[in-house]
């Protein structure tokens, strides 16, 4: 129990910084920015326990932290992390100070508002991560819609407006069929033998086989709406360019680098645990939809001339690995998937952050407005070309290693039962090497330009503060590509009771989820 | 002996690290120098120790594997899921490797401290000629396809940096990035070959993969679609036809990296990968066929263009794809040592040559055309006489080192069970066409009358290069000579690697007699006739060579176009790729199907708001009306009920 308010504290310690800032007057923009940042660095000290603390050899969810909130519907307060959350948490409060301090200068106005809303942010993504009752869970998602629609609708680009309403209406349109499917589930609940109406994860886990298929098939659909949209899987991708052109810098850095994986997330957490039976008879379907959105979004990428779309397209490529790997239901696949997810949260920030930097250098995003500017920035050149070869999974750095595991996973997957899968994501390797390397090109090779100006402004290498931010994510990049055992260690009892559940699942002898085991500690 | 293992691969690690991370503060030349080439030193010191540890144990004995750690893995424990270490194999396959790699790299880097001297990104050269290094050796040490494919793009990567090293000119970027993008082709191919591996052997380390394949039948399918899909990552590496386009491209490069990439790294990646997994070729006829008529057509083909082409690297890329050519030749015929035999004397004379042609450009201010030279053999007798015997041995004349590899190709493409006389013609005529095209290369340059402005004053290079120089002229006399047949050291000390796959193929010494030296005699005489065509062309009668032209434009047109290749690609898969990719998925699917329903539907949602907005109006009275209707609606109806 004790232990449970480790992570209690890392969900709720932005907020607590939150309303510091409240108080604080708004001319004082050093001190609204001072305090953002040592609130989100301290959240991030604080949430480096939970890492050294998960014992990964134990497995199962610890940390656990649980107390009663609407007792008639048996709702409680309850959270706990697995080594899926364990990752995607540590990521989230790894870049956001990263995304403060990336873009310390960038906005001009409603500096107060601004970090409030980061830090809230912040609040509702660790919550997400954290959360084991699906009623909570849905407060957290639900929550952490607002201040992202602020985020991009106040302090974003021309067209804003736009974008945020279409952000928070699909998103809205997801998640609403989600919270009838959790309430039915509750209610389901109730109807099976000395059973009542409850959301906790762990119960539900338990009354999961019990479940009628075709009552499994809706639920599926409803959770797995809300999550495909979120992640994005084709073709429900069309908010995210436009939700990315118009965000500024941070919001792009968090809706890339976190927000995406609150889907995949959800997939892993819920759909293959609760609904296996429709798990198993959707995973061709989603396979399929994955190597689209692999192959789709990698060409859509080529032939972009806007920096900003250009990467947000290959977003849609590289989490389409993220699904194939998830749904070929392979210890390879689903370890490949949850390292993807922390490798595209870092590349795909570090990208974000990068085209921000020299957005505020040059007020243009546009990639015919370069060229040639390696000579008058060659430390931006060379974080650029290590970041691009991050995304493009070289050997050696973080992308290769999440690729290839999910590659190997459906290759070999005896439930997926296909190899062109597999084959066909092979093809985003030659796409994601065109075009990174010519957006590279187009950018920073060539001769400068004769005036030395781009977009009517000179150029300046990376001040000590930028280089600052990208140096931990490059070491990151480094780490996880020449010893992923750090990472994939804390997982690896998940995914070998998912997939242990999937193949039981599938033989017809349905064994429950293994992560329910964990719950005696809970109580 | 693990230590040493290790370091051999650390050193250069090391260079590109402390290069990377510090070169730019550090002001002096030498020092960035001497650390760069020193690294790369100490790498081939520790593998000439090795080599000799090695000879002083029993064959069976010489083979070891050292583990560093557990590199990616599932880690979930369970016993069929995937794990691969970081482990790298000695054997005598892959210390000649590492020799040849730190060998010749050393000689190059040296080479390097005078040719890069005064540019800009002095540091910045060496620390990717490092890296490299590093990402060579990890390829031939490997004991795993994993950690080989490791090495095997970081040598794409490390290509992609030096061939865009220049990155202000506008054409280092195109190059560079064609070369990694074709290069990943191939990698694709790569990559599909190992999950197919793994998902046959549960496993990716070769002792186990070739242990479990010999144990299979002849003609496996399986085994057929392995070797292929390597072997289209062999092509991509290797420049074999149809992805040979990056190579000549690649020449954007500074010199040196030419050299590198052509001689000791990268491009001979694809042959020893195919060496190999000489127990699985063994074990596939078909891929075995389909590798040698690849690598005769292309040795034939490649050198067709290099009749033609005036820039001086140029020509020398053609001469190297035409000569890995031959390498896989002998690797589709069952030749696997003569093709590593030949692997070895190219990277010798191959690294002479293209240094060479670095100290003429050197020498000639940034010239590369042929045609505006001549004459230079006065001005730079070094340069001259190393080049020549670099010629020599790549046209096959003995003693020379290539004469004996080479030779050794043909005789078995025309004796072994896989050969045949149609591919040892092919050979030949190659053969013919390299003597022409070298010679050709040499007359032009160093002989004759000169061609340039007198104002260039070309003067030889300093001694940092044209030492390196003429220990590689060293080589290229004597370096054949571990491979004389009958008594060849080389197809002896290779043994113990091939003998699994050579016994599938029950091939033997296939001793032909006097047939065999007959026709070392007709591919040395035509090689003869080919260097005095040449010279008989370009020194005295250079209006046969014009009138050719005139005579035959297409065919002349053809061969400087280099058949076209480039062009055919661009329309037939870049533009359409492009195009279908920006016109159709981006502006059709996207924009308009998908968000057009995605905008339609708020739309049409907003347009019944609209509508129903109107009952909307705010007038109290209005209300009233409705709600009084409502009433009496509700009565009348509950009454007639």
């Amino acid at each position: 129990m004790a232990s449970g308010f480790i992570l209690t504290t890392t969900i709720f310690l932005p907020l607590v910084f939150a309303v510091a800032i409240f108080f604080l007057p708004k001319e004082n923009i050093k001190g609204i920015k001072l305090v953002a940042l040592s609130g989100s660095i301290v959240t991030f000290l604080v949430s480096l326990f939970l890492f050294f603390g998960y014992e990964a050899a134990m497995g199962g969810f610890q940390f656990l932290h649980k107390f009663t909130w609407i007792s008639s519907l048996n709702i409680s307060y309850f959270v706990g992390i697995d080594g899926m959350s364990l990752l995607l948490i540590l990521l989230t409060t790894f870049l956001i100070p990263l995304a403060l301090l990336g873009t310390w200068n960038s906005i001009e106005k409603q500096l107060k508002g601004y970090s409030i809303m980061v830090l809230l942010l912040e609040l509702g993504m660790i919550g997400v991560f954290a959360s084991l009752d699906l009623f909570l869970f849905y407060i957290f998602w639900e929550a952490m819609l607002i201040p992202m629609y602020f985020i991009i609708g106040v302090w974003g680009g021309p067209n804003r407006i736009y974008a945020a309403v279409k952000f928070f209406l699909f998103t809205l349109f997801g998640s609403v069929l989600m919270l009838v499917a959790i309430i039915w589930l509750g209610y389901f609940a109730s109807t099976v033998p000395g059973g009542q109406f409850t959301t906790n994860l762990f119960d539900l886990y338990r009354i999961a086989p019990q479940l009628p298929i075709n009552l499994q098939m809706w639920m599926f659909a409803a959770f797995g709406l809300s999550f495909a949209i979120k992640v994005p899987v084709w073709p429900l991708h069309t908010w995210l360019p436009d939700a990315h052109v118009e965000a500024p810098t941070a919001g792009s850095v968090i809706l890339a680098g976190v927000l995406l994986k609150m889907g995949t997330y959800g997939f892993i957490r819920f759909n293959l645990p609760l609904f296996a039976d429709a798990s198993l008879r959707a995973m061709p379907f989603m396979c399929l939809l994955a190597v689209i959105g692999i192959v789709y979004g990698a060409l859509v990428a080529m032939v972009q001339t806007d920096m900003k779309k250009l990467v947000a397209y290959s977003s849609v490529s590289h989490m389409g690995f993220v699904i194939l790997g998830i749904f070929s239901m392979t210890e390879e696949g689903l370890q490949g998937a949850i390292i993807q997810m922390v490798n595209h949260g870092l590349s795909t920030g570090a990208l974000f952050l990068l085209v921000g930097m020299i957005y505020d250098r040059t007020h243009t995003r546009s990639i015919a407005d370069y060229g040639g500017v390696a000579k008058l920035m060659p430390v931006y050149a060379t974080f650029l070309m290590v970041i691009s070869f991050s995304s493009i999974g070289l050997p050696g750095l973080n992308g290769f290693v999440g690729e290839f595991l999910v590659m190997l996973g459906s290759f070999k997957s005896t439930l997926l039962d296909n190899r062109w899968f597999a084959v066909v994501a092979g093809l985003g390797v030659i796409f994601s090497a065109v075009y990174m390397l010519w957006m590279y090109q187009r950018l920073m090779m060539g001769p400068a330009h004769s005036d030395g100006l781009y977009g009517g402004h000179h150029l300046t290498d990376l001040t000590k503060r930028e280089i600052a931010v990208l140096v931990p994510i490059v070491l990151f990049v480094v780490w996880i590509g020449v010893f992923p055992k750090t990472f994939l260690s804390k997982s690896a009892p998940l995914v070998k009771h998912t997939v242990e559940q999937m193949e039981s699942v599938n033989r017809g002898s349905p064994i429950r989820f293994a992560g329910s085991l964990q719950v005696q500690s809970g109580k | 002996m693990n230590l040493y293992a290790s370091l051999i691969v650390v050193f250069p690690l090391l260079g590109f690290l402390i290069l990377g991370l510090f070169g730019s503060r550090m002001k002096n030349e030498k020092l960035i120098g001497f650390l760069g080439s020193g690294t790369v030193g100490l790498s081939f010191f520790l593998a000439l120790v090795l080599f000799f540890q090695m000879l002083n144990v029993e064959p069976e004995q010489r083979k070891q594997i050292v583990t560093v750690f557990t590199w990616l893995s599932t880690f979930t424990g369970s016993s069929s899921s995937f794990s691969v270490n970081i482990s790298y194999q000695i054997d005598q396959l892959s210390i000649l490797m590492t020799l040849i790699v730190t060998g010749i790299g050393f000689l190059i880097h040296v080479y390097s401290i005078g040719y890069m001297h005064g540019d800009r990104g002095y540091w910045r050269f060496f620390a990717y000629m490092n890296l490299f290094i590093f990402a060579m050796l990890n390829l031939v040490l490997a004991d795993n396809f994993l950690l080989l494919f490791l090495g095997w793009e970081g040598v794409g990567l490390c290509s992609y940096l030096l061939i865009g090293f220049w990155y202000e000119k506008k054409f280092t970027g195109d190059a560079a990035k064609k070369a990694f993008v074709v290069n990943r082709i191939g990698d694709f191919g790569f990559i599909i070959g190992m999950l197919l591996i793994f998902s046959t052997f549960d496993s990716l380390n070769f002792s186990t993969v070739f242990s479990g394949a010999a144990l299979l039948t002849m003609g496996n399918t399986t085994i057929l679609w392995i070797t292929l899909l390597l072997f289209l990552g062999a092509i991509g590496k290797s420049a074999q036809i149809p992805l040979y386009v990056w190579l000549p491209d690649a020449m954007a490069g500074p010199t040196p990296v030419s050299a590198l990439i052509h001689a000791a790294t990268m491009v001979t990646a694809g042959v020893y990968m195919v060496a190999r997994c000489s127990i699985l070729y063994a074990l596939s006829p078909v891929a075995m066929e389909v590798v040698a008529i690849i690598g005769a057509i292309t040795a034939v083909f490649a050198a067709t263009i290099g009749l033609v082409q005036n820039d001086i690297k140029k020509v020398l890329a053609y001469s190297t794809i035409s000569q890995l050519g031959y390498m896989f030749l002998a690797m589709g015929v069952g030749a696997f040592s003569a093709g590593i035999f030949h692997l070895m004397t190219h990277a010798f004379f191959k690294a002479l040559l293209f240094l060479g042609s670095g100290a003429v450009i050197h020498a000639m201010h940034d010239e590369q055309d042929i045609r505006k030279m001549g004459g230079l053999k006065e001005y730079l007798p070094i340069t001259y006489k190393t080049f020549l015997i670099g010629a020599i041995a790549i046209a096959g004349i003995p003693p020379f080192a290539g004469f004996f590899s080479k030779d050794e190709i043909l005789w078995k493409t025309f004796s072994s069970e896989q050969g045949s006389w149609v591919l040892w013609l092919l050979g030949v005529f190659g053969a013919a066409m390299t003597a022409f095209y070298m010679f050709r290369l040499v007359t032009l340059t160093f002989e004759g009358k000169r061609r340039f402005n007198h104002h260039l004053h070309p003067h030889e290079a300093p001694k940092t290069m044209t030492v390196p120089l003429m220990i590689l002229a060293g080589l290229s006399i004597v370096g054949g000579f571990v491979g004389i047949p009958h008594w060849s050291g080389i197809e002896h000390w290779l043994d113990p690697v091939f003998s699994p796959a050579q016994y599938k193929l029950m091939s033997g010494e296939n001793s032909g007699g006097i047939l065999e030296y007959l026709l070392m005699a007709v591919s040395v005489g035509i090689a003869a006739v080919g260097i005095y065509a040449a010279r008989w062309v370009y020194l005295q009668r250079i209006e046969i060579a014009a009138s050719l032209q005139q005579q035959y434009p297409r065919v002349y047109r053809l061969l400087l176009n280099k058949y076209y290749v480039d062009e055919m690609y661009d329309v037939v898969i870049v533009e359409p790729a492009v195009k279908t990719s920006e016109e159709i998925l981006w502006k059709v699917v996207d924009v308009t199907l998908i968000d057009g329903m995605v905008n339609g539907s708020a739309k049409v949602i907003g347009a019944i708001a609209q509508t129903l907005r109107k009952i909307q109006t705010g007038v109290v009275q209005f209300y009233a009306v409705v709600f009084i209707g409502g009433i009496l609606f509700v009565i009348t109806w509950l009454l007639l009920k």
